[in-house]
């Protein structure tokens, strides 16, 4: 005690215990705020995942991914044409937003960088990023729908494609702006014109950061109702190779029998959504595994 | 000479002699430089002398990174950056508007202050600049990558790695790495930017070491802001104040007997 005391004059104490006090106060109160709205965000999303497991479960069968959705009222059938068609038009999407969006990103973080053209790009592609995604549905609905005269697995692609592209855009320019400024200097020192050394230097350095844009943006329009909703509509049988007339696909295939009178129908949308729902968290998984090696380098 | 360190103790030793007879390599006639509409380098007229190592020193802000970035004309990348007057590199200047810049870069290689080695492997780190512009059969380059790695005295620690990521070397051997992509590309000038400012003193020894070696083939300009430094490896020293050149001359006079007061107590560390 004596020790302590030679070593620091003690301080008023009543004062220093109440701004002691009034702090703890104030901290507790904000760990606790904080605390209390994290649990709230667990609990609301655990309760739905654990609802969606609980039902979804129960319509889990091999037939689920052989047999295409029955017709209203009927019983058995899975839901293999909507796995499909959702398989088949977002890879389409995606394959039509990846060099557009990863081009467009080069853009703006590379050529453009200094420019005017880059800003206004940029700032259109946020609108792009935070548009309805229904409006993006009905544009084109009329561009493609309405001229060719029917739904189709095309126009339901491209309006994924539109709404992927600018989720692309956006990583890339950010992942690619994180690759030093030295790098590039150090490229250009050697004699490299810029496209080899965005090609050969800053491509590769944010190759795994662009990789995860694009699967994220994969599982963002794996999910996606409201475009498909104008464009590839439904089928309840299995759909034309050409992807003309309606496409099925999960997402509208879950808005449509969810709300639907048949319970066999509702819970193939309970089996549809939990099965979108893995996929999406395993796309986000993988997303994290992508950028787990750069990272430990 | 401290054999442990590589570090010179006597730094005006009597290999760093100018040599003022030398050939002059680059020289610099009434350059002025601008950030926008920011005056970076004054009227800087100044000679660098073939196979010398020339140190540009002075204050942070001072204009000696500028005046390197000049050479290569690396500023270029940024559109409100430009230079004006005549940098002439063996005659020709390479401030024209017609000069090849991708030409020009590899005839002056660079080295930055913190190492930039590429995400890519040991050897293709090396090859990057060779197989830009000279189209080598794999022997051949084989060669190339390995005698650029000896000179860059790095070749002992990666020839049994060649083929891993040149990110996971250490500090010090990454700027040897960059050394060598530089050497590699048998450039007549290089460039130095404060080579070891990002380094521990045992690397900074070995590079000190290396600039020594490399001399003996190289024109060779180091700006740091190091004076020890500046005193243990070059022949020449330009001393730079906001932007404009204070004084040149031999390395020894400039430390030992400089004619500027400005020099003087930016050397005995009166200010800066």
């Amino acid at each position: 005690m004596d020790a302590i005391n030679t070593l620091a004059p003690p301080a008023p104490p009543l004062r220093k215990s109440r701004v002691r006090s009034g702090r703890r106060v104030a901290d507790r109160l904000l760990v606790g705020a904080c605390t209390l709205a994290t649990l709230i965000g667990i609990v609301v999303l655990g309760s739905i995942l654990a609802m969606l497991i609980i039902e979804g479960v129960k319509g889990f069968s091999p037939l689920l991914f052989t047999e295409p959705t029955p017709g209203p009222g009927s019983e058995g059938g899975g839901i293999a044409n909507a796995i499909l068609g959702s398989l088949v038009m977002t890879v389409l999407g995606i394959l039509v937003a990846t060099p557009v969006g990863v081009m467009a990103g080069t853009f703006l973080a590379e050529y453009g960088r200094h420019s005017k053209l880059a800003d206004l790009i940029r700032f259109l592609n946020d609108i792009l990023l935070s548009a309805p995604s229904i409006l993006i549905g009905l544009f084109v609905y009329t561009l493609m729908v309405r001229p060719m005269g029917s739904y189709s697995g095309w126009a339901g692609a491209v309006a994924l494609a539109i709404i992927a592209t600018p989720v692309i855009v956006r990583t890339t320019e950010d992942m690619l702006r994180l690759v030093p400024a030295t790098l590039r200097e150090a490229g250009a020192a050697l004699g490299a014109p810029p496209s080899k050394v965005i090609t050969a230097i800053t491509w590769r350095g944010a190759s795994a950061g662009i990789v995860t844009g694009i699967i994220l943006a994969l599982a963002r329009i794996a999910g996606e109702t409201a475009p498909l909703l104008f464009t590839a509509l439904n089928n309840n049988s299995w759909f034309s190779p050409n992807l003309m007339g309606g496409v099925p696909n999960l997402p509208v295939m879950i808005y449509q029998f969810a709300l639907s009178p048949y319970a066999n129908w509702q819970q193939l949308a309970w089996a549809g959504a939990l099965l979108i729902t893995i996929t999406i968290l395993a796309l986000s998984i993988v997303a994290r595994f992508v950028i787990k090696p750069q990272r430990a380098r | 000479m401290n054999a442990a360190t590589g570090i010179t103790s006597a730094p005006l030793a009597g290999r760093h002699k100018a040599d003022e007879n030398s050939p002059v390599r680059i020289a610099v006639k009434d350059l002025n430089f601008y950030y926008g509409s920011f005056h970076g380098l004054k009227n800087v007229n100044l000679d660098f002398h073939d196979r010398q190592v020339t140190a540009l020193i002075g204050p942070s802000g001072c204009g000696k990174s500028t005046l390197l970035r000049t050479f290569n004309r690396i500023y270029s990348l940024y559109p409100d950056q430009r230079a004006e007057g005549q940098i002439l590199l063996d005659g020709q200047n390479v401030l024209d508007a017609n000069v090849d810049l991708n030409e020009l870069r590899s005839r002056i290689g660079m080295v930055f202050q913190k190492p930039t080695p590429f995400p890519m492997s040991i050897y293709d780190n090396v090859a990057f600049g060779l197989r830009l512009y000279e189209k080598l059969p794999k022997a051949d380059l084989d060669v190339r990558v390995e005698e650029s790695l000896r000179k860059a005295a790095l070749w002992d620690e990666v020839k049994d790695k060649l083929k891993q990521s040149g990110m996971g070397l250490s500090g010090g051997q990454q700027q040897r790495l960059c050394i060598a992509r530089t050497v590699a590309q048998r450039p007549e000038v290089i460039l130095f930017d404060e080579p070891t400012s990002a380094l521990d003193p045992i690397s900074t020894g070995r590079i000190e070491e290396l600039i020594e070696q490399l001399r003996s083939e190289f024109t060779i300009v180091i700006v740091t802001h190091n004076m020890q430094q500046a005193a243990r490896i070059s022949q020449f020293t330009a001393f730079m104040y906001l932007g404009e050149l204070v004084e040149f001359g031999p390395t020894t006079r400039i430390f030992m007997n400089p004619e500027k007061r400005q020099t003087q107590d930016y050397i005995t560390g009166r200010f800066g």
